[in-house]
């Protein structure tokens, strides 16, 4: 009986012990320097280069699972969803010579891409699923990147907890050939679920990225004045990691 | 000669840090989505192989559920766990333990053999005259350190979404990103049935002594 509790007592003092450590100034530290080690390493491995791989129309999911942020909760949007949005608009904005406001008409129209692409939550699960729309290397050739923009940063219509939803990626990213403004899923105007109208695909990070209910595309020199300063929802509100290639 | 090496020594105390933070943080990460699948994609509940209830709090860390916090644990102790294993497969090759110790031997494999060191285990005899290990052990530690962690290495990769771009042929191999998760998951648990024999037969072989031995080096029976 003796050994049980001293084993209770250590397995508690170990688990205290983390925490501790956890919560430590030095450890926030090496736990944010290692988002960077993964990425650094990502990039030796070949991410500026390597394509996602696309996948046979046999293996879509049809009925695609939708996460996080299932509508957008706001009078407006449900008479936009219900006339096919017709007066959304996508801003492109930011650190750009020529700022653009793009209709889902505009974006149509813009040369499109196509990709039947594995989408990995970092909860665990996966779906398969075709995209389409334009690369958005060619909105942001568009509009004329400025050279001291550094980040993409997503706007979105939709909240969570009273929060608004917005992410942010490097020009890695941006301008890689998988990364689209997607308003097809599955040979469809995008469902409600998944994001309508609009959405991002980035397909080599993790689903959190893929920002949905977009409506603004900014470019930025700096992600530290930008809602919680951390690039996206989620790491503002739960820490998690700004790289989600991993 | 020391009965177990510098480098043996040095990489199973660092190992058993980096295996019991990694199982724990893994086991919250697992609670994130309870199912597993085979194949590429896997979300709807009806094509899971097998489906299971959150891990309790005490096995978790951090301590209750917490994805963000327990992928910074994860992430970060894969480096000294997969770069540890990396550089203990090579110094164990260089100074042949791994040879030696750890593979076995074509007449090892007869049954009576085979046969007589499960006897002598159930009997808790654990005198191996001269050889290091015997058959049961070797094959053990081999399967451990050449295919399960390994394996929870590769599988991990090929979780991630970048990594699985760039070296696609692993995540084919594997047989798509939900058999990697699944096999992910089958090797953690492998390794925890490891961790609690391994440590029952310390405990019956004498603990004090294996642990001291873990530590010091000891010597080798034949030399004393």
């Amino acid at each position: 009986m003796k050994r049980r509790s001293a084993i209770a007592v250590l397995a508690a003092g170990f688990l205290a012990g983390c925490k501790k450590v956890q919560e430590s100034a030095p450890m926030k530290r090496l736990f944010a320097a290692n988002d960077g080690f993964h990425e650094g390493l990502h990039n030796v491995l070949g991410r500026r280069t390597a394509l996602a791989r696309e996948y046979p129309a046999s293996m879509i999911d049809h009925n695609f699972r939708g996460n996080g942020s299932r509508t957008v909760d706001t009078p407006e949007y449900r008479a936009q969803l219900a006339a096919g949005f017709p007066d959304w608009t996508l801003e492109v904005g930011g650190l750009v010579d020529t700022p653009l406001s793009l209709t889902l008409d505009n974006i149509r129209r813009l040369p499109q891409r196509t990709q039947i692409t594995r989408h990995d939550c970092v909860e665990g699960w996966s779906a398969i699923g075709e995209w389409q729309g334009p690369q958005l290397s060619v909105l942001l050739e568009a509009a004329g990147l400025n050279p001291a923009a550094r980040f993409i940063v997503f706007r979105c219509a939709d909240t969570l907890s009273g929060r608004r939803y917005y992410e942010s990626i490097d020009l890695v990213d941006a301008m890689h050939p998988q990364t689209i403004v997607a308003h097809r899923l599955n040979g469809e105007d995008l469902p409600e679920k998944n994001g309508a109208p609009l959405r991002m695909r980035i397909e080599r990070q993790l689903g959190y990225k893929h920002a949905k209910y977009l409506t603004g595309i900014e470019a930025v020199a700096s992600l530290d004045d930008i809602e919680g300063g951390k690039g996206g929802y989620w790491e503002d509100r739960s820490g998690y990691q700004w790289y989600a290639g991993i | 000669m020391k009965r177990h090496s510098a480098v043996t020594r040095i990489w199973h105390w660092i190992n058993l840090a980096c295996v019991v933070i990694l199982f724990m943080s893994g086991l919250n990460i697992a609670n994130a989505h309870n199912r597993l699948y085979w194949g590429s994609s896997g979300f709807e509940e009806g094509t899971e192989w097998l489906a299971y209830s959150d891990f309790p709090d005490w096995a978790l860390i951090p301590g209750s559920y917490n994805l963000a916090a327990a992928r910074d644990w994860h992430l970060l102790m894969a480096w000294p766990f997969a770069f540890g294993l990396l550089a203990f497969l090579v110094l164990s090759l260089v100074n042949r333990h791994a040879q030696r110790d750890l593979t076995t031997r074509p007449r090892e494999w007869r049954w009576s053999n085979i046969r007589e060191d499960i006897v002598q285990h159930l009997k808790l005899n654990f005198e191996h005259g001269d050889a290091k290990y015997n058959f049961l052990q070797k094959v053990t530690y081999g399967v451990v350190v050449f295919v399960i962690l390994p394996l929870l290495i590769v599988t991990g990769l090929m979780m991630s979404p970048a990594m699985s771009a760039s070296l696609e042929v692993f995540l084919h191999l594997l047989g798509g990103r939900q058999s990697a998760r699944s096999i992910h998951f089958i090797c953690a648990f492998a390794l925890l049935g490891f961790l609690v024999l391994h440590v029952a037969l310390v405990i019956l072989a004498g603990p004090i002594g294996q642990i001291r031995d873990m530590i010091t080096g000891g010597r080798l029976e034949a030399e004393r």
